[in-house]
Formats: C-alpha cells, sequence, structure tokens
C-alpha cells in the first residue's frame, strides 16, 4: 500500500529578493566571502568528477580551499557526462537571431512544462554565456566556421542557434576541458583525489555535513574523511531502469545515503525518456545506446499498417523495404500533422510506445519501430545524409550489423536522464547544512522535463559559476570551525552503520545475481512507472518492488569478498538504493495527480492525449523526507512564476 | 647545456639520437653505393682503386670517417639498449603476440643485428686488410676474391634483404622522430622511403652478384 | 537474424596486484551473435555465479565507446580484432562458432593489474597532472569568440582531442610506450592559441612525466594508432617530437 504524509511546506528557499534579472548579481554583491588566508583552513570534499564535480573542484581549489576529490572511476576522466553527443546551449547570441537570457530562460521554463524553481532557471541562463568563454579559455574545441569563430546549430526544435557543440562529442570535451583544469590544481596538490573510492554515507556532527564515508574499491576498507562541506556531484539514477542509457555504473547510492541522513529527495519521478534509442533486444541486454535526436529532423518514423505485415517482418520472412509506402502508418506524422518526427521527446516516445503496446512492435523479441531514411535519401541525396548522420550511420551498424542505407533503423525510447535529485535551494545546499548538490544530482533546474543540450550547460554552470559563490557564503561561518575529527562518534557510528548494512548484504547467500534482480525490478519500473503511469499500475508497482526488497534480502549473492575489489557487492549495495528509490520514485508518481513533462499520468490528458497539468494543486516541488518507514514525508515547495505565466504545451 | 644534457636523458632524446645517427647511415649507403658502381666499369678495378685511394688521403673524408664509425657503434649500443629497456616496460608478456604493425617495424633488432654481424664480416673482409693489418692485394682484388665464393656471395644478398627491411621502416621512422614528417609532403617521403629501402640494397647486392657471375 | 555460436574462453584470472595470475579456460554455449562482447563476458558471470565461483572482474562503464573504461586484450589485439571500435562496441557476430578466444588485460608494468583483467591506468592522470591542461582561472575569461581559431586547425586539434584516454595505444606498443597518448594530449593543446603561452613547458613536463610513470620509448611501429579506439594518426607522434625539439633546442626562452 502506497502510503506517505504530508509535513510543513518549505518556505525558504534562500532566493534573493529584487528583480528577476538582478537576484544574482545582487546575491554575488551581497554574499559573504571568506578572505584568502582563511579558504587555505578550509577543506571541502567533493564526491563525483563528472562536469559539475570537476569544474566545482577546479574552481574551489583556485579559489583557495582544500579540495578532496572522490570517484568510483578509475579516473576522474570517465564520469558519464563523457557520453553527452549533441551540445551545451547558451545565451551568446553570436548568430544574432534574437536569442537573450530572457529567451533560453523561458524556453527552459516552459520546456520543464513549469515545475522549475525561475530564479535558478534564470541564473542557469544568465551564467551560461561564461561557460562558453570559460571551456574555449581551457582548450575546448567547439565547431568553428572557416572564419575561426565559433558554430552554433539548433536544437530540440528551438527556435534559435544557440547551441554549441563538438561534433558528436560535445560532452567528451566539456568534460576533458573540466577535468584538465582540476587536474592542473592536483598537480599544484591543492587538490586531492580518490580514484576507486564509493561514498557510501555522508557524515554529520551537530546536523552539518563534516564529512564522508568512502570505500576503497580495490581494498574493500572503509576510511573516513571530514571537510567543512560536502558537495554531491555525483548524477542522475536513469539506471533504475536497469536498462537505460546511463553507464553501467551511475548509480544513486551517493544520493540515497544522503537522503538517508535527511537530505530531501525532490520530484524523484520526474525521469526523461530518450524517444531515439537502440531497442533492447534478449535478456542478455546489458545497456541502451542513444542515436542522436537530429535523427528524426530526416528520419520518418514507422510501423507496419496490417498485422499479417507485422508478424512477417519480424519473422524476417519479408524486408521491410518490401512493404508498400500505402501499407506504412507514419504514426508520429498521423497523429501530430504540425510537428510531425519533431515532437517532443516525451511526446515521440509515448507515441512509439502507444505502438508497440498495441502490437506494432516490429522485432520478434521486445519493442522497436522502424526510423527511416529512404525518403531522405531519395530527397537530398546520399551526399548531404552522409554529411548531417554518416557517423551515426556508421555507429548504428557498427553495433547492430545492419546499415541504415539499405534498412531502416529499429529504435525504441529508453530512460535518459532524471530531472528529480536532491532538494536544494537557491544557493545548491540541501536542507542538511553544509551539504550541497550539483549537476544532475540536484533537482532544481529542468522541472519536469529537460531541454536538448541543457545537462552540459546545467553541471557546468553549477561548478565554474554557482556553487564557488554559495558555498563561500556558507563557509564563511566555518572559519573558526578546526577540521573535523575523523574519530568523533559520528564518524564512528556512520562507519558502523555503513558497515553493518554492507555486511549484511554480503552474508544473505540466496540463488540470485544482483544483475538478475535488478532487471526484473528495472522492469516493473520500467513498466509502470516509465513512460506513462496511472494509479493503479503504480499501486501494483508498489506492491511489486516491495516483494523485490523482500526478494533481495532472502535471495540475492554476493559471490568473492569483502576486502577485495567486488563489482557484485558494489553493484548488490547500489540495487538496494535503487529499490528503496524505486519505492520513492512510484510514491512521487502516485501523489502527482497531474501529467507534465515526463510524467505523463494517463488519467490526465487531453482529448487528445496531450498531458494536463494541474497548476493550482501541483505547482509545487514535491520534496521527500526520509522516515526510515515506508511513510515518507511530503514537503511542498510552492512554485511561484513572476515572470512567466505557465501555459499550455501543444505540438498539434 | 646543462638543458641540453637532459634532453637526451628522456626517452625521446635518446630516441633522437637513434633517428639521427640512423638517418647519417642512410645518406653514408648512397655515397657508398655510388662509389661501388665503380666495380661495374670493366675497367680491371683501376677507377675503384683509385676512389678507395682518394678516400683514404681525403682529411674531410676521415673525419666523416670517424664520425661514420662514432654513428654505428652509437645507434648500435643505443639500439640495443632501448630494445632492452623496452622489453623491461612489459614484464609479463601477452599469450597472444600483437602482429598489427609491419613486420619491418616490429623486427628492427632482428635486422638490425643481422646488419650488424653483416658489418663485422664486412669490416673483416675489407677494412681490416685494407686498412687496418695493410696487404698487398688491391681493394679491387679483395672484392674479388669475396664474391667468387658463392656462400660469401650469398650471405651478402640475405644481407642486404635484411637491410631493405630495415631501411624500409628506418626511413620514415627517423623521420618522424625528428619530427620531420609533414602532412603536406607525407606522401612523398613515404614514397621515397620505400624506393630507398627497395633499390639502394638491390643496387648493392646486384653489384655482388654481378661480380660473382663474372668469376664464375 | 539472431544465430549462436559457441566458445571456448581462456581468461586471465589474478586475484591480485601479488598474484601470479594465469589463464583459465571456460567454454560457453549458445552465445547469441547479436550480444556486444562484454554482454558476453557478463554472461559468462553470470554462469560463474550460478556455479558458485567468483566471477570476472573487467573495467566497463558507458559501453557506448566514449568514457575509455573498457580495455580488454582479445586474441592478441587491444579492443579486439575489429578498427576503430572499443570492447563494449564489439559486437560477437565478429566471431566465429567453434572458437577459442584469449582474453588477458592490458599489459604494461606502467599498468599494473588490479585483479582479472583491470589495470591501474592512474598514470595518465598523473602525466596529465603534469601539464595536459592550458592554466586559465574560473572567472572573466575573455569572450570566446575573441580567440579565433582558423578552422583547419581546430579540426585539427579536435582530431587529436578525441582520445578517450583507455590506453589500447601502451597495451599495444611492443614497449607499452604512452607516447600516442602524449602526443594527443600535446597535440590538442599546442595546435590552439590558447595553448601557447604554456607549449614548452607542457611538452617537457609531459614527457618527464611520461617516462617517470615507466613507459617505453616509441619505435614508431604504429601499433598504437591501429589499435586505438579513434584511430589518433601517427601524425600527432610526428607532432610531439617535433614540440620536443623546438622546446629543447628552438625556443631560446624558456623556463628550465
Amino acid at each position: 500500500m502506497i502510503k506517505f504524509r504530508e509535513g510543513t511546506p518549505i518556505t525558504e528557499s534562500a532566493v534573493p529578493p529584487g528583480p528577476m534579472d538582478r537576484k544574482w548579481v545582487d546575491y554575488r554583491s551581497k554574499c559573504r566571502l571568506v578572505s584568502p588566508a582563511n579558504k587555505q583552513r578550509l577543506t571541502v570534499i567533493v564526491v563525483g568528477a563528472g562536469l559539475a564535480g570537476a569544474s566545482a573542484a577546479a574552481t574551489l581549489a583556485q579559489l583557495g580551499y582544500n579540495v578532496k576529490v572522490f570517484v568510483y572511476h578509475d579516473s576522474p576522466r570517465r564520469a558519464h557526462s563523457i557520453a553527452a553527443q549533441g551540445g551545451i546551449n547558451a545565451a551568446k547570441n553570436y548568430q544574432g537571431d534574437g536569442d537573450s537570457i530572457y529567451r533560453l530562460f523561458y524556453d527552459t521554463i516552459k520546456g520543464g512544462d513549469y515545475r522549475s524553481r525561475e530564479a535558478n532557471v534564470w541564473r542557469l541562463a544568465e551564467v551560461s554565456a561564461n561557460i562558453i568563454d570559460q571551456s574555449v579559455a581551457l582548450g575546448v574545441p567547439f565547431a568553428r566556421e572557416y572564419g575561426g569563430l565559433l558554430a552554433n546549430r539548433s536544437f530540440g526544435g528551438v527556435q534559435v542557434q544557440r547551441t554549441f557543440y563538438a561534433r558528436g562529442q560535445t560532452g567528451q570535451q566539456l568534460l576533458l576541458g573540466a577535468y584538465s583544469a582540476m587536474m592542473r590544481w592536483v598537480d599544484r596538490k591543492k587538490i586531492e583525489y580518490f580514484p576507486y573510492h564509493e561514498m557510501l554515507d555522508v557524515v554529520l556532527i551537530d546536523g552539518k555535513a563534516r564529512g564522508v564515508i568512502v570505500r576503497n574499491l580495490l581494498t574493500g576498507e572503509l576510511k573516513r574523511y571530514s571537510g567543512h562541506a560536502v558537495v554531491l556531484a555525483t548524477g542522475g539514477y536513469s539506471n533504475v531502469f536497469y536498462l537505460s542509457t546511463n553507464a553501467m555504473n551511475s548509480n544513486v547510492t551517493a544520493a540515497w545515503r544522503a537522503h538517508k541522513r535527511g537530505a530531501y529527495f525532490a520530484n524523484p519521478a520526474f525521469t526523461q525518456i530518450h524517444p531515439t534509442c537502440l531497442p533492447a533486444e534478449g535478456k542478455y541486454q546489458s545497456k541502451l545506446t542513444l542515436m542522436s535526436e537530429s535523427l528524426r529532423n530526416d528520419g520518418r518514423v514507422w510501423v507496419p499498417k496490417e498485422e499479417a505485415d507485422v508478424e512477417r517482418v519480424r519473422s524476417g520472412r519479408i524486408k521491410p523495404a518490401d512493404i508498400p509506402e500505402e501499407k506504412r502508418d507514419y504514426f508520429l506524422e498521423r497523429m501530430y500533422p504540425a510537428f510531425g518526427n519533431l515532437v517532443p521527446r516525451d511526446v515521440a516516445a509515448r507515441a512509439i510506445k502507444k505502438m508497440c503496446d498495441a502490437g506494432f512492435s516490429v522485432i520478434p523479441e521486445g519493442d522497436a519501430v522502424f526510423l527511416d531514411f529512404k525518403d531522405a535519401i531519395a530527397r537530398l541525396g546520399r551526399d548531404v545524409i552522409d554529411q548531417r548522420y554518416g557517423n551515426l550511420f556508421e555507429m548504428y551498424e557498427k553495433i547492430t550489423g545492419e546499415s541504415p542505407w539499405d534498412t531502416p533503423m529499429k529504435i525504441y525510447p529508453a530512460p535518459h536522464y532524471t530531472m528529480g535529485g536532491l532538494w536544494v535551494d537557491y544557493k545548491l545546499q540541501t536542507n542538511v547544512p553544509g551539504l550541497f548538490a550539483i549537476g544532475e544530482c540536484n533537482f532544481s533546474d529542468h522541472g519536469a522535463n529537460r531541454l536538448g543540450a541543457s545537462a552540459l550547460m546545467q553541471g557546468l554552470a553549477d561548478g565554474y559559476f554557482v556553487l564557488p559563490y554559495t558555498i563561500g557564503d556558507y563557509l564563511a561561518d566555518e572559519i573558526r570551525t578546526p577540521l573535523p575529527d575523523t574519530q568523533a562518534p559520528a564518524f564512528d557510528q556512520a562507519e558502523k552503520e555503513v558497515r553493518s548494512l554492507m555486511e549484511k548484504i554480503y552474508q544473505i547467500g540466496g540463488n540470485t545475481s544482483v544483475d538478475e534482480l535488478h532487471r526484473t525490478f528495472g522492469r516493473i519500473m520500467w513498466d509502470y512507472c516509465g513512460i506513462s503511469r496511472t494509479a493503479e499500475g503504480l499501486q501494483k508497482a508498489y506492491g511489486m518492488v516491495c516483494d523485490i526488497e523482500e526478494r533481495f534480502w532472502k535471495d540475492v549473492k554476493v559471490p568473492g569478498k569483502l576486502d577485495e575489489k567486488n563489482s557484485e557487492l558494489e553493484k548488490a549495495q547500489r540495487l538496494l538504493d535503487f529499490i528503496q528509490l524505486g519505492k520513492l520514485m512510484i510514491i512521487d508518481a502516485f501523489h502527482r495527480n497531474e501529467s507534465c513533462g515526463g510524467h505523463f499520468r494517463e488519467e490526465y490528458q487531453t482529448p487528445e492525449g496531450e498531458p494536463l497539468r494541474n497548476d493550482e494543486e501541483y505547482a509545487y516541488a514535491a520534496a521527500w523526507e526520509y522516515t526510515g518507514t515506508d511513510e515518507p514525508v511530503l514537503h511542498k515547495e510552492p512554485l511561484q512564476f513572476e515572470v512567466v505565466k505557465p501555459s499550455v504545451r501543444s505540438y498539434k | 647545456m646543462n638543458t641540453i644534457a637532459r634532453v637526451f636523458s628522456y626517452s625521446v632524446g635518446r630516441k633522437l639520437i637513434m633517428a639521427a645517427t640512423g638517418l647519417f647511415l642512410i645518406i653514408f649507403l648512397v655515397e657508398h653505393l655510388i662509389g661501388n658502381f665503380l666495380l661495374l666499369k670493366g675497367d680491371g678495378g683501376a677507377a675503384f682503386i683509385e676512389y678507395s685511394a682518394s678516400m683514404v688521403h681525403n682529411l674531410l673524408i676521415r673525419i666523416v670517417e670517424i664520425l661514420l664509425f662514432a654513428a654505428i657503434v652509437v645507434h648500435v649500443i643505443d639500439g640495443f639498449a632501448l630494445f632492452l629497456s623496452g622489453r623491461q616496460k612489459r614484464s609479463q608478456r601477452y599469450a597472444v603476440r600483437n602482429k598489427s604493425a609491419s613486420w619491418t617495424s616490429r623486427n628492427m633488432i632482428v635486422t638490425g643485428t643481422v646488419i650488424l654481424i653483416f658489418l663485422v664480416v664486412h669490416f673483416y673482409t675489407f677494412f681490416v686488410p685494407y686498412r687496418v693489418i695493410g696487404t698487398d692485394a688491391t681493394i679491387y682484388d679483395l672484392v674479388i676474391e669475396a664474391f667468387s665464393n658463392p656462400y660469401y656471395t650469398a650471405f651478402y644478398v640475405l644481407a642486404f634483404l635484411f637491410l631493405g627491411l630495415h631501411l624500409k621502416h628506418a626511413f620514415i621512422s627517423s623521420l618522424q622522430t625528428l619530427g620531420l614528417r609533414h602532412l603536406k609532403y607525407d606522401r612523398l617521403l613515404q614514397i621515397i622511403g620505400t624506393l630507398y629501402a627497395v633499390f639502394v640494397p638491390a643496387g648493392y647486392a646486384l653489384i655482388a652478384i654481378y661480380i660473382y657471375l663474372k668469376t664464375a | 537474424m539472431s544465430k549462436t555460436i559457441n566458445l571456448t574462453l581462456k581468461v586471465w584470472r589474478q586475484s591480485g596486484p601479488n598474484d601470479k595470475g594465469g589463464f583459465e579456460t571456460y567454454s560457453l554455449q549458445n552465445v547469441s551473435t547479436r550480444m556486444s562482447f562484454l554482454e558476453m563476458l557478463d554472461v559468462l558471470n553470470q554462469q560463474l555465479i550460478a556455479e558458485g565461483k567468483r566471477p570476472v572482474e573487467f573495467e566497463h562503464d558507458c559501453r557506448e565507446g566514449i568514457c575509455g573504461a573498457c580495455s580488454l586484450v582479445i586474441n592478441g589485439r587491444p579492443h579486439g580484432p575489429n578498427y576503430r571500435t572499443t570492447t563494449c562496441q564489439l559486437h560477437m557476430r565478429h566471431f566465429k562458432d567453434g572458437e577459442t578466444i584469449y582474453i588477458e588485460p592490458f599489459r604494461a608494468d606502467a599498468f599494473p593489474v588490479v585483479k582479472d583483467l583491470i589495470v591501474d591506468r592512474s598514470a595518465f592522470d598523473r602525466i596529465m597532472a603534469a601539464g595536459g591542461y592550458i592554466s586559465v582561472n574560473t572567472g572573466s575569461p575573455q569572450d570566446a569568440n575573441n580567440i579565433p581559431v582558423p578552422k583547419p586547425k581546430a579540426d585539427k586539434a579536435f582530431d587529436a582531442a578525441e582520445c578517450i584516454g583507455c590506453g589500447a595505444c601502451v597495451a599495444a606498443c611492443p614497449n607499452a610506450s604512452a607516447m600516442l597518448f602524449v602526443a594527443a594530449k600535446v597535440s590538442h593543446l599546442s595546435l590552439l592559441p590558447q595553448g601557447e603561452p604554456e607549449r614548452e613547458r607542457r611538452v617537457r613536463r609531459m614527457i618527464e612525466a611520461m617516462d617517470a610513470e615507466g613507459f617505453g620509448h616509441c619505435t614508431n611501429t604504429g601499433a598504437c594508432s591501429i589499435e586505438c579506439p579513434k584511430a589518433i594518426p601517427q601524425e600527432f607522434i610526428n607532432r610531439l617530437n617535433r614540440e620536443f625539439l623546438r622546446a629543447s633546442f628552438i625556443t631560446e626562452i624558456t623556463d628550465d
């Protein structure tokens, strides 16, 4: 049974007073500073070194703080930010096409379906231009025009060209930029970094975050590190679905353990599904690969009209090309004549799922639809298509062994990004003093849906330009605090709890492997809390996930030893946190009786099947408090819209 | 000066020595080949004898000769030392060897060793009697005598084959180590390198075969 | 359509850095040719777990060819038999039924084995810390378009910047040299005007660090470029050598 309680609303989100376009300027001018001499006495712990973590670590070290960075990878450069393909938005208006801070702000608010905090989004748009300057100064090789100046493209259906890109590897190049900035301070001994160290708990002393418990993944040793503040930059939790476009190791553990220590988890149900990914085929599938959104600019999505053709194409008796035009259903064009194949991510994803649920999947095991370039090749010629998508076609062929030149691609939506995350105020501080969350790990800027090319922007905005100011405001009070003693009882207690949980998991000694259980659990989340949700389905799923949790404690099997590199043990701990998060996601999805952005509740849709928002009752961020029981407490942070008036998205 | 000395302590610096000495030897090979062509003149060796004698009495050539010896010694020592140090960088070997790079580039130590053995024999046959011990025979006589022996000739031909294999990689490799490859001329340099590796050793080998056939 | 094949795997097993290690033989039945190589190893691990044995540890993360975490030397080839492909993007359709596959870690003394197929590649990070960056503070850099970069140069810098830091170059090199990695990093930054001020210092320090980490010297075999999943070409090694010569002999005023 889904249960939750409503607690006191959140009234303090530290948004500065004043007009929207002055808030950040005023804040920066008035926030407290720490003198250089005092900064040397302060230590900041940064967990994760993706875009947000690496950029924050570099900047904090440059300011003079002592920084300790923990990553579970072998190198800080492997974080999943590296896989972002498309680009990064910035309100530079280099193309003179009328872009401005306001427009980027407006597009982000609207794209987020009016479920984000205006002041944060404004600030994001405001600092976006600096990110480009900073990254170029660091040597990020963005695409350029022949005149030597930066090139832009439009992305995700917005009306201006504001996306900067580096071939199809923008995330990689930006991450390497931030990583190099970080390594410069490693060389200068201002940053100490710990590869192969996974954070398993945050330590609170007198209610403030004062350190972390980490596990050395190579030796299994639990270690304690203290600091004056802790910054989590640990990414999103799409792997709750088992199959997603996230990297295999991406997990929610750091954020979830912080949640268990009191940090609110906001809008967990807001997840983004990317419509064009390679489909899962067979049980062994370990992850899903994203194919760039840009493919829908020229590709046409279809399934056969007749079930007989579906059957024949599945079994391989006929080729897709054998199906004549009149027997094809270009369903996105049919359902959304105005936008056709270019409808936003969530709309496209739902339509594709609908067709597959209706039995039109074109592959024997699992679900997929065709994405066809036949017409585009005929219309524009092979050369043009090759220039636009050649590398993507090559990548598709490398994976599937089929050439999109000869036969349509097969695609299916996949979880891709999570808008929800740890609740933070304007200062990016969680409700636990001294505990900050940046990048995808927090909930703040994307509302219920993220625009394309905005994830990189937010990660770097938080790390380079926001946190370094706001954390100073907090640390100004800490200059007299000595570095907390790691022998303090709070550290003893935290380490003991981490150890006992780990040992308990290790000793279950069941028969089911972690992956197998995760796959079963992920499928439940995907089926009932994925692209579309219903109250009934969510209630059912909640029961199923509780069973999964029970099964975990009875039947999971962790081979190997505790004191060695043990990937199964790592995965088992992460799975438990995912399962607990899954329950909260279901509760959040269940409680939000509206459809908005990536959260689509089938009961709340217009007669045309469009999401129906309920601004009267649900214009708030849902921040959940952990209670240690199956009854979390909901704290609502009301969202006020001073600048943009909420309106209905329509893509008909 | 201190900095310059340090440059050669780096792995890249030590490779510079290999490349520079190698390139010097590459140039020398052409000069030597041109001289050898005098053997084909059919004048009973007069021109060749005169040429050899003039080499001995030219001060400049004597200096170059010393450099040449130095280059060979340094090239050999540095080559072996680098080979050994390279092997030590992977104490646990692969069960399956990687063969993706060309055979010539992977086996410079093999081809180089064969060339070294050849050089020893070569010096023993010509340089030692002609220049060190002294002999009544002319240098031409020594040549004719040596190549009338089919085994000796066969050994030479084989050694030149190895020289060709060595040069095939050496030419472009030395340019790369010296940073002298250039995107605009790279194709040309590759062609020159290949032609060089084929024709220079072939020239030496043909002379040896020619003399053998003439004396047989 | 999907086929299945049977395989014999010879997998390097090593319980820790101090263990001697050796090959274990496993037979794997009914492997779908649609699987990726790493998914095939997942299946092997599931089999091992079910049999109560310790699964094979191997490094992997993004599984889409960009993070550089995956490694493995497959039948003597880093990242397997295909060109321009990481192990995670290698698929089983490239193997034959009944084939025996040798799976080894990236071997180099500078990449010590951590466990089974995992090696410690932190040496690359230390090389980067020695100079693989442009020293610019976060704050108010000049407007991005104040630094024009000719497109061909920017494109060339990008070709170098594509390096994913996987270490296949080291694994392929007969001397376990890290030249291609360092060459890519040095070339990326030295081709850009932003990288100009630290040009000499960077190349010297990074080569110093490379030697100190115990990587070997470069003999220009080109195996690194052939095995590099991003096919970083040899021209960057040429460029690195040129940068090194320039810094050592040509630039008059340097900091050493």
